[in-house]
């Protein structure tokens, strides 16, 4: 009997080749990720083992690339804290502070330039007011007459719409209320930027650039780690700070002490004064985001 | 015998000396005026969170103007209120209820180196604020709760105040106005 001609093995060869040239054609777009970390599985369903390995991984790339000693942590939230955050809005005076605190704190690229806060100007005549605010003012001193400042950034709402929207699940809200992103996850659909009402996240259209000199290499995995070309990152309260008992970068800035923070659920703490004692207000409240960030006039 | 009980008893009054004077020492009230140590551990603030201890900032005193009675001692208090010929740096910018007030409302006449409240009572200079809430109460009320004011520090734990005086020039108030960071880049100019 004629043996069958067999021919499972070349087509095998075939499949498998082409599937290597998509696989490794898609790698090439990526610039810096390697094999391992395109085929690392969601943050939360790491294992203790893998987390500690793809930080040793990670801390060793960013001391090669910045030429400084990093760290970077995966601190989980503590039991009993949620964090909420007031800004006096009779007190900012627009100095931008804040904004660059921020930037330096969490390793946002300088160029293309990504801010987490963004204060907007608005007219005291006619109050908050979105459509007539403006974010590029620039007299030689601030503040100007006739006007007052709403400094923007993420509000961590309790009823979050961008981790809704998340096809993928790469965002999500913490136990302590600070909604984060894993950018390894994010596959950079902006779904959630067109679902935040606040425009609060911001995607890196380009490769980030940060000068070595300006780098920090105190970081938390979930925040202010140095992040990819092509994914979507937002303010986290400053994770890596905040989960080590200090204040976010632009709290301790800020030259007029208009910035709040501290744990909502302490009755004894500074946000739950506010709370209880001075007028609260919430922006954009009739879309029931639930912001934990508060704006108040503490005169 | 009597020798070695003579012997116990020393030993024993010894013990008796140091263990108080160990006591003694641990009861000491901590100087809560210093920057050093308030700002230390992290997250035991929860356990220790003290209402009484306020920790602030030294009172920013411009160059060799402190002590003033390095110069005051030797001069005759006057407390006929007039246009000083001295601290021009001061009486030009002064602009603080001037109208009705002038130095000796907050300055002790014959102890310069104290503030003195309404009442007499005389205040040093860390305690200032105490001087500044005989007027702004709720200013003084606030900025103990940390709403008033700035805190650094620890959300949980040990914080550092910055006294009134630290941002208000206590001479002149108000704020000025100062020059804003640079505005974020317009879409347009990041496109290359």
């Amino acid at each position: 009997m004629k043996k069958p001609v067999n021919y499972s093995g070349r087509r095998k060869f075939l499949k498998n080749l082409s599937l290597f040239a998509v696989g490794s054609l898609a790698l090439s777009g990526c610039g810096q990720v390697t094999m391992k970390e395109f085929l690392q599985k969601n943050f939360r369903t790491l294992s203790k083992k893998e987390k500690d390995d793809i930080i040793k991984a990670l801390e060793k790339k960013y001391t090669a690339k910045y030429g400084k000693e990093f760290h970077v942590t995966d601190e989980p939230a503590a039991d009993g804290v949620e964090f909420g955050y007031a800004l006096d809005l009779s007190r900012c005076i627009g100095c931008r502070r804040c904004v660059y605190a921020c930037v330096k704190e969490n390793n946002q690229s300088r160029d293309p330039q990504i801010q987490y806060i963004q204060v907007l100007q608005m007219e005291k005549e006619k109050g908050i007011d979105f459509a007539h605010s403006d974010v590029h003012y620039n007299p030689e001193l601030v503040p100007e007459e006739g006007y007052f400042y709403v400094p923007v950034q993420c509000q961590q709402c309790r009823n979050p719409q961008c981790t809704e929207v998340c096809p993928v699940k790469a965002t999500w809200q913490e136990p302590d209320g600070v909604v984060v992103v894993d950018y390894n996850w994010c596959i950079g659909c902006r779904y959630c930027m067109a679902a935040c009402p606040y425009g609060a996240r911001h995607f890196n259209w380009g490769e980030p650039y940060i000068p070595a000199a300006e780098i920090n290499p105190e970081t938390h995995y979930l925040g202010n780690r140095p992040r990819m070309k092509g994914v979507v990152e937002k303010c986290t309260f400053c994770i890596k700070r905040v989960r080590d008992g200090k204040y976010p970068a632009c709290v301790e800035i800020c030259p007029v002490g208009a910035r709040k923070f501290g744990n909502l659920l302490d009755p004894e703490s500074e946000i739950r004064y506010i709370l209880a004692n001075k007028r609260v207000l919430v922006l954009k409240q009739e879309l029931n985001t639930q912001p934990r960030f508060y704006y108040f006039f503490g005169v | 015998m009597k020798d070695i009980f003579k012997t116990l008893f020393k030993i024993h009054s010894l013990l008796f000396l140091s263990v108080s004077i160990i006591i003694i020492s641990c009861n000491d009230t901590p100087e809560v005026y210093n920057l050093g140590q308030t700002v230390t551990s992290p997250l035991e603030g929860a356990a220790n969170k003290s209402h009484e201890e306020i920790a602030v900032s030294p009172p920013p005193f411009s160059d060799g103007i402190f002590p003033c009675n390095d110069c005051h001692a030797f001069q005759k208090p006057n407390p006929v209120r007039r246009t000083l010929t001295w601290h021009e740096d001061i009486t030009e910018i002064f602009n603080h209820d001037s109208k009705n007030r002038w130095c000796l409302d907050c300055h002790d006449l014959n102890n310069r180196d104290s503030l003195r409240l309404a009442s007499g009572k005389l205040l040093d200079f860390k305690e200032s604020y105490k001087l500044c809430g005989q007027c702004h109460g709720d200013k003084l009320r606030d900025w103990k709760v940390g709403v008033h004011g700035k805190r650094t520090g620890y959300w949980n734990g040990p914080k550092q105040y910055y006294l009134c005086v630290s941002c208000h020039n206590p001479h002149s108030p108000k704020f000025k106005p100062i020059k804003p960071e640079p505005p974020p880049f317009r879409e347009d100019e990041q496109i290359k």
